[in-house]
């Protein structure tokens, strides 16, 4: 991470609005609008952590999705490396899309029971075409190895694995195609936290190896704190306050970050 | 301090296969007054040592040893007669509030049940006691008229307390009570928690896999590891000077607030030549 790499912002979401229309009153007869994502702006730089925190509704994993162009949005924009995403369509998204990834909380639900895992961590390669069948092959393993599971494991299936094995493969998934961005979705939230503290130094790891940008959602303060440069807080779709974690740790502005922070569990023992 | 359960030698194994030990020789007491935490990994045993005590244990499941709530045997008690100290005597409140309600009767209704069956209140009497217990849980009584999914998940975890605690039980226990539930939300339910083993008088088991909940609600810890309890102590001999490899390991895991900690994951078979050395 050198200082000029970070100054550099590799993804950028400009005013992003996103409403969801509900169903309501009697018999669902009427519609509310939901603003899930309320003038949303937010800009990763380059090789660092920039995490998202809020509790559920506040619009977290909507703002994901959006951000990769998952779920479609009323107004605003993604910019990646300066380009707008949303103007992009066919063969030139899926080029981007390669440098945008993702990996899902559930390890259990995100990977397909009747693949092999060769198969799962391959298919992003094989999708986008990189390399003959050989060396696809050959990068899936170094993948596999690199995230802390055997060549072996190629041949098996998800559900021969743990949960903390489980995200490893969606990490080598999402990893084996060299992107710049990747979008972890509650990546720890399912696990236990003796294989939680294993797969956050994994990421850790990677990162410095890979020069990997990080969207990391979360509503857990203790893990982003042990994993963000910059965190931005979220409440009911729209931004609360942002900065760099140690300053919004040490010394939150707005109420609603003060009180977040105070229900930490353990905190008042501390 | 008078003690409310003992469990003694507790053995639990799998009928079809009796030598896969799933909890192993658990002995434990639990006091008046008091929050004992079991904490311990997916696997450890904590749920199915809370859930012989209530006496739910799979019939694929065989419990072996002596557990005794207040001076009463419950292993020799059958069915019915555990049915009569379940509910009353003994409260039970579970990780999942909406799978343990039933969604098509009012809350009301619901916490009214026991109340009905273990002290035959009934009508206005029932009514009364059923708007006092919610609000003891700081739901508005005229909530009682709503359905469990009108109800936020936070609101739905204290009418959970509410039927829990509606027969004055002596002993409490919770099963990971707050682990679905937002971190503001779990604040409260957690101090509402104390408040009412403080004012019962509760003797309570609260199962948890947070270290920081622990800190935060516990009186004395229990850790389990593969279904043995390697470590007991008071909240502040196992937070501050775990003695056993494994709870150092474990809250060596545990990131802090403050971000000061470096993070080391477990590394199993170094315990394991300890286990084997010692």
């Amino acid at each position: 991470m050198s200082q000029e790499n970070l100054k550099q912002v590799i993804l950028q979401a400009k005013n992003l609005v996103k409403t969801y229309t509900q169903r309501s009153g009697r018999f669902g007869f009427g519609s509310t609008k939901i603003k899930a994502l309320n003038d949303v702006s937010i800009s990763l730089k380059a090789g660092s952590t920039l995490a998202v925190v809020g509790e559920s509704g506040s619009g977290k994993s909507t703002l994901a999705r959006c951000l990769l162009q998952l779920h479609p949005f009323d107004s605003g924009e993604v910019l990646f490396q300066g380009q707008d995403l949303a103007k992009l369509s066919g063969q030139a998204l899926r080029d981007v899309r390669k440098h945008l990834q993702m990996v899902f909380q559930d390890p259990f639900a995100s990977l397909n029971p009747r693949m092999k895992v060769g198969e799962i961590v391959g298919e992003g390669l094989l999708i986008h075409g990189l390399g003959s069948a050989d060396e696809q092959k050959e990068k899936v393993h170094q993948m596999l190895k690199r995230v802390g599971l055997e060549v072996a494991d190629a041949q098996k299936y998800p559900h021969q694995f743990s949960g903390g094995q489980r995200q490893r493969i969606g990490i080598a998934r999402a990893l084996v195609l060299e992107p710049k961005v990747v979008v972890c979705d509650e990546p720890v939230s399912a696990l236990d936290v003796s294989v939680q503290a294993q797969i956050l130094l994994l990421l850790k790891a990677l990162q410095r190896e890979m020069n990997l940008s990080y969207i990391f959602i979360s509503h857990d303060l203790r893990v982003v704190r042990h994993i963000a440069d910059e965190v931005v807080v979220m409440h009911q779709g729209s931004i609360v306050e942002q900065g760099a974690v140690k300053d919004i740790y040490n010394a939150p502005q707005q109420a609603y970050t003060q009180q977040l922070l105070s229900a930490i569990p353990g905190r008042k023992a501390a | 301090m008078s003690e409310i359960l003992t469990i003694s030698n507790l053995t639990i194994t799998p009928k079809n296969a009796l030598s896969r030990v799933l909890v192993n020789n658990v002995s434990l007491t639990l006091s008046a007054g008091k929050t004992t935490c079991i904490v311990g990994e997916s696997g450890s045993g904590k749920s199915l040592t809370a859930l012989s005590v209530m006496g739910l244990l799979s019939s694929q499941l065989q419990a072996r040893g002596s557990i005794k709530f207040l001076g009463q045997e419950l292993t020799s008690l059958d069915n019915k007669a555990l049915q009569s100290i379940r509910g009353a005597k003994i409260g039970m409140i579970f990780q999942e509030p909406m799978t343990s309600l039933n969604p098509v009767l009012t809350v009301g209704y619901q916490i009214g049940e026991a109340l009905t069956a273990h002290l035959g209140l009934k009508g206005a009497a029932l009514k009364l006691k059923v708007a006092s217990l919610l609000q003891q849980v700081g739901i508005p009584p005229a909530r009682a008229n709503s359905y469990p999914d009108e109800l936020s998940g936070g609101q739905r975890q204290r009418v959970m307390i509410a039927m829990s605690i509606a027969c004055e039980p002596a002993l409490l226990i919770a099963d990971e009570p707050t682990t679905a539930l937002d971190v503001t939300v779990q604040a409260q339910i957690l101090q509402l928690l104390d408040e009412l083993k403080t004012r019962m008088n509760m003797a309570m088991l609260f199962i948890t896999h947070d270290f920081g909940v622990v800190a935060d609600i516990a009186d004395d810890v229990i850790v389990m590891f593969r279904g043995e309890i390697v470590e007991t102590g008071t909240k502040k001999e196992v937070l501050t000077k775990p003695k056993h490899p494994y709870t150092k390991a474990l809250l060596a895991c545990v990131p802090d607030a403050e971000g000061k900690k470096q993070l080391k994951p477990i590394d199993y078979a170094w315990l394991k030549d300890k286990k084997a050395a010692a």
